[in-house]
């Protein structure tokens, strides 16, 4: 008879935890493939308009970030109004066309016509700044812009 | 000398390292936004403005306070797309054989002639701005996408919307004719030509 008692009747087995690294590993990769490490650290706030009618920025062609709007906290010795940031540091309006072209004098020639200028404006800036900027892209001849926005609907944007 | 196997690493603290890595891409993760309406400005040249009907311009004027003007009357936001369809799908002239508007005298001519003159102030919010203009893109969007539906299954792209089509002329996985796909996109851009003019 001993022979079938050989099964002691105790708690539950433990859960086998050996395949837990994999899981873990799997996210890892999954969070080092679709980080972007930040080009610029931000010194303003940018929370962006949302607008559903919207197009892929093509990575393909060449991409100029402006950013827009105010000082974030730790920088409000620079004021409360909406300011222009280029690369890493606060900028002037007039400092836009230069920096279209430093942009441009680093891309190959036949790449220059397509550079796009992503203007990421934060939501609360008013539009006499974008609209200086988009005067100043002119003048460079800079004339493909793209209003950068997240996705959902534009009721969202108004409270 | 008795040959002794090397001892078993041990494996589990494995999972406390990944999950430390795991933790720190979480953290610094950003998902980076690369979507947006894409428009192009006007170059910076003088020409001389060609004259336009005043029927053929639909004005959008936002104020500083973010209130909307259209065509003299005030109006939300939520209506704002209906009135441009009905102004660019217009038909005034009749010339313009693939358009079902109202055939109004008073409104465009047709949807080559319309044009949508967006003004702002300057303390217009950025918000309120890139709904207007979203508004304005969806006009154009619902008819190229109504046009696309027309006369794409007899061009052999069937049940297949402008958007769609945009987005599989850039999609390299798709197996259709891209030329074909391409002419059609021109054509139905031609059709309704997105004529949308800012006034400084």
């Amino acid at each position: 008879m001993s022979k079938f008692k050989k099964k002691k009747d105790g708690g539950l087995p433990a859960i086998s935890t050996a395949s837990l690294p994999d899981i873990v590993f799997m996210l890892l990769f999954f969070f080092m493939v679709a980080t972007v490490m930040r080009e610029n650290s931000l010194k303003i706030q940018n929370a962006l308009p949302v607008a559903n009618q919207v197009e892929k920025l093509d990575k393909k062609n060449p991409v100029s970030y402006i950013y827009m709007g105010k000082p974030s906290s730790g920088y409000e010795k620079f004021g409360t109004e909406a300011r222009i940031q280029l690369n890493d540091q606060f900028a002037s309006l007039s400092e836009v066309s230069a920096f279209i072209s430093s942009e441009r004098s680093a891309l190959r020639e036949e790449l220059i016509p397509f550079l796009t200028v992503s203007l990421k404006v934060d939501r609360e800036a008013n539009m006499g700044i974008v609209g200086d900027v988009k005067q100043e892209l002119r003048k460079v001849n800079a004339l493909k812009i793209n209003y950068t926005t997240g996705i959902g609907d534009v009721e969202s944007n108004m409270n | 000398m008795a040959k002794r196997s090397a001892p078993e690493v041990n494996a589990g603290s494995m999972a406390d390292i990944a999950f430390l890595l795991l933790i720190f891409f979480l953290v610094t993760t950003t998902i980076e936004k690369d979507s947006g309406i894409n428009r192009k400005l006007p170059p910076m040249e003088e020409i001389d403005p060609p004259i336009i009907k005043q029927k053929n311009i639909f004005t959008v004027l936002l104020n500083g306070k973010d209130q909307l003007l259209v065509e003299e009357e005030l109006m939300e936001i939520v209506d704002l797309r209906e009135a441009a369809v009905e102004f660019l799908d217009n038909n005034g002239d009749g010339s313009c054989d693939y358009c079902l508007g109202k055939k109004d005298s008073r409104s465009s001519d047709n949807p080559d002639k319309a044009i949508i003159s967006l003004k702002n102030e300057r303390e217009t919010s950025y918000a309120a701005y890139i709904s207007v203009q979203n508004e304005l893109v969806a006009a154009y969007n619902i008819l190229r996408n109504r046009r696309a539906l027309e006369i794409g299954a007899s061009r052999g792209f069937r049940d297949m919307n402008f958007i769609q089509m945009q987005r599989n002329y850039k999609d390299a996985r798709f197996t259709g004719n891209k030329e074909k796909l391409k002419a059609l996109i021109d054509q139905i851009k031609l059709e309704f030509p997105q004529k949308l003019s800012e006034v400084q």
